[in-house]
C-alpha cells in the first residue's frame, strides 16, 4: 500500500497580509510560510495508516518557502520518503496549475491512495482534492475525518455538515480530502527533523511542465470593508466584565 | 451556450437546505439580467421539487445511488445534466457537497471555478464575482467572462427569501441511466448527529470557547464561567478536533448552528466556517487579543482585555 500525501506552505495567517503592488497577489516578500493546517491533519491521517498496517507513506510538495523544513519535518514525524517537485516558478500556484502538476507527477508514480488537506486558505479556484481527482479520473471525498483501509477499498467518514457524517466505500486507488485527522498531529522534536535534515534523502524531482490556470480573470485583491464592527469595551478586565454582565442581563437572562 | 443559470439544490434530511434558496435568489436576478432562465437541478428526492418554485424549471434525476449524497454518483449526473444543458452559470454553496462537486466539475466540465463567493453581479455578458481568501482577511473580485462558469458560494452571503417561489415550478426529468453502474464509491450509511449531554442549540445564553484558550487544562476558566451562567459550553473546530470537548459542542459548518439570544465568546477569531455557525444569533460578544480578529466585524460587542484577565472578574460578578 502506497499513500501520496500532499503538502502546502501557505502565508501564515498569523501576520498581516500586504498586497503586491500589482494587487493581485499577496507581497510574498517577507511573509512567513507554514504548512497548510489541513495538509498536517492528512499526513497524521497518513502516518495513522501506517502504523496500523503496512503502508509507504510518501510526502510530496512543491518547491515553496521553507517547503525543505516541511518535507524534513514529514520525515521526522515517520513519512518514508519526500518528494520535492521543483522549479514550477515562484509566487501563488492557483489551484487548477498545482493540480495539473501534481497529477502529471502522480500518473507516473504508483499510488494506492492520495491525501491531502480539505482546503488551503488561497484555494480561489477550488480544492485541490477533487481538482486532482478529476484529473486523475478517480474517485474521491472531500471533508473526511477518518480513512480505514481493507484491501483495496477505502472506508472513508464524510462529513455532510450540521453534524451528519455518511460513511462510504471508495475503491483503490482514490483521493480524499482530510478535514481532520483521527488524533491530534504527531509532533517531531527540533532534533528529530535536524536528524532527519542530517540525513537528507530529500527527492528532488522537476516539476511537469503544464499550462493549465484557472481560466478566469482575477481582477485584483483587496482588504474587505468591515459592514459593521463591534462595538469595543475599553477599560480595565473588571469594568469590561461589568458592562458584559449588563448587557447579558439586559437581555432578560 | 444559453443564459441560464443553473443552482445545484441540496437537501439533507428530506428538507431542501437553506443556502439553495440562498442561489436561487441570486439565480434570479443574473439571469433576468441576461435574458436566461434560472434552472434548479435537483438529485433524488423528486418530492421536493415543489419547494423549488423560485426556478423556472427543476430538473430531477432519481436513482437509487442518488437517494443520500455519494459524490461519484452526483458527479457524474451534474456532469451529463450540465453537457445537456449548457447553462451559463452554475451555483453551489461550499457545503461538503459544493466542495467535492465544484472542483471537479470545473475540470470535467472545462470552466472556471471560484470558490467561497460572497458577492455575485452581472455585467454585459460577463459575471463578476467576489470572494473570500485567506480565511476572509482579504477580498478576491475575479471577472467571468466565458462562455460557462462556476461559483460556490458560501452559506449566508446571499438573502434566501428572494429564492422562495410561490409558484410550482415545471418539472422535468433527467435521465440517468447508464452513469451509474458501476460506481467506485458505495455509501454504506447515513448518520445524523447523536444527542450529546447538553443541547447547545436549545440555549438561550451560550460560552463559547476557541483556539485563544491555548490547552485543555486552561478550559477550566471558561468552564467555571459556564456554570457559574447556567449556560453550556460550545467550542470551534479546533478544540473539538484536539478532543478536548465532545463534538456534539461545536458551533459552525461542520458542527451545529445555534442562535442564542447571548453567544459569548473567548479566543475565536471568526474563521468563516465559524460564522455560518452563529450568525443568527441575537446578542454577540466576543473577547479576543487579536484587535483585527476578523470576529469584530460580526460581533456587537467586542474586547481585547485577556480572557484570562477577563473570565475570573466575570464569574466573581456573575457568582457575586
Amino acid at each position: 500500500m502506497r499513500i501520496a500525501v500532499l503538502l502546502k506552505q501557505i502565508p501564515d495567517l498569523v501576520e498581516d497580509l500586504e498586497l503586491a503592488p500589482d494587487g493581485t497577489d499577496v507581497d510574498r516578500e517577507f511573509l512567513a510560510f507554514t504548512l497548510n493546517e489541513f495538509d498536517d491533519q492528512a499526513l497524521e491521517e497518513a502516518l495513522c495508516l501506517k502504523d496500523a498496517g503496512d503502508a509507504e507513506v510518501v510526502a510530496v510538495a512543491l518547491e515553496e518557502p521553507d517547503v525543505d523544513q516541511c518535507l524534513y519535518t514529514a520525515l521526522a514525524k515517520g513519512a518514508d520518503r519526500a518528494v520535492k517537485l521543483t522549479g514550477a516558478g515562484e509566487g501563488w500556484i492557483d489551484g487548477h496549475r498545482r493540480s495539473a502538476i501534481l497529477a502529471a507527477w502522480l500518473a507516473t508514480a504508483e499510488f494506492d491512495l492520495i491525501l491531502t488537506g480539505v482546503q488551503a486558505a488561497d484555494d480561489l479556484d477550488g480544492q485541490l482534492p477533487p481538482l486532482l481527482a478529476a484529473r486523475l479520473g478517480l474517485p474521491h471525498a472531500s471533508v473526511v475525518v477518518r480513512v480505514e483501509l481493507k484491501g483495496q477499498v477505502a472506508l472513508v467518514r464524510q462529513e455532510l455538515g450540521g453534524g451528519t457524517v455518511a460513511d462510504e466505500e471508495l475503491r483503490l486507488p482514490a483521493v480524499i480530502g482530510i478535514q481532520a485527522a483521527r488524533q491530534a498531529p504527531r509532533y517531531a522534536s527540533i532534533s528529530r527533523i535536524r536528524q532527519a535534515q542530517q540525513a537528507g534523502g530529500l527527492e528532488e524531482v522537476g516539476a511537469p511542465a503544464t499550462d493549465a490556470g484557472p481560466g478566469y480573470h482575477l481582477v485584483r485583491l483587496l482588504a474587505p470593508e468591515a459592514a459593521g464592527h463591534a462595538q469595543m469595551l475599553g477599560g480595565s478586565a473588571g469594568e469590561v466584565a461589568e458592562r458584559i454582565v449588563e448587557l447579558i442581563r439586559a437581555k432578560g437572562l | 451556450m444559453s443564459n441560464d443559470v443553473l443552482v445545484l439544490a441540496e437537501h439533507r434530511d428530506g428538507a431542501v437546505s437553506d443556502v439553495t434558496f440562498e442561489l436561487l435568489g441570486k439565480a434570479r436576478e443574473i439571469a433576468a439580467s441576461w435574458g436566461g432562465r434560472t434552472v434548479a437541478l435537483l438529485l433524488g428526492q423528486r418530492e421536493l421539487a415543489a419547494e423549488l418554485g423560485a426556478a423556472d424549471t427543476v430538473q430531477c434525476a432519481e436513482h437509487a445511488a442518488l437517494e443520500t449524497y455519494n459524490p461519484e454518483a452526483y458527479e457524474a449526473v451534474v456532469l451529463q445534466a450540465l453537457e445537456q444543458l449548457e447553462p451559463r452559470l452554475v451555483l453551489t454553496s461550499t457545503t461538503t457537497v459544493g466542495l467535492d462537486l465544484g472542483a471537479a466539475l470545473s475540470v470535467r466540465w472545462d470552466a472556471p471555478l471560484v470558490s467561497y463567493v460572497t458577492g455575485l453581479s452581472a455585467g454585459d455578458g460577463t459575471a463578476l464575482a467576489t470572494a473570500q481568501i485567506y480565511g476572509g482577511k482579504l477580498l478576491a473580485e475575479v471577472e467571468l467572462s466565458g462562455p460557462r462558469a462556476l461559483c460556490a458560494v458560501l452559506a449566508g452571503s446571499f438573502p434566501h427569501a428572494a429564492g422562495r417561489g410561490e409558484t410550482a415550478p415545471t418539472v422535468e426529468t433527467l435521465d440517468a441511466t447508464g452513469l451509474l453502474d458501476d460506481l467506485r464509491t458505495v455509501v454504506t450509511s447515513v448518520v445524523s448527529p447523536e444527542g450529546g449531554d447538553v443541547d447547545i442549540t436549545a440555549a438561550d445564553l451560550l460560552v463559547s470557547v476557541g483556539r485563544g484558550i491555548g490547552s485543555q487544562a486552561n478550559l477550566e476558566v471558561v468552564e467555571e464561567l459556564a456554570e457559574a451562567l447556567g449556560a453550556p459550553l460550545a467550542a470551534s473546530r479546533p478544540l473539538i478536533d484536539q478532543g478536548w470537548l465532545p463534538k456534539a459542542r461545536q458551533v459552525g459548518k461542520s458542527g451545529l448552528s445555534v442562535k442564542p439570544k447571548v453567544y459569548l465568546m473567548f479566543g475565536i477569531s471568526g474563521a468563516p466556517e465559524h460564522l455560518e455557525g452563529m450568525r443568527d444569533a441575537e446578542l454577540v460578544i466576543a473577547c479576543n487579543t487579536d484587535a483585527k480578529a476578523p470576529i469584530f466585524d460580526v460581533a456587537d460587542y467586542g474586547t481585547t482585555v485577556d480572557l484570562f484577565d477577563l473570565v475570573p472578574e466575570l464569574v466573581s460578578r456573575v457568582a457575586g
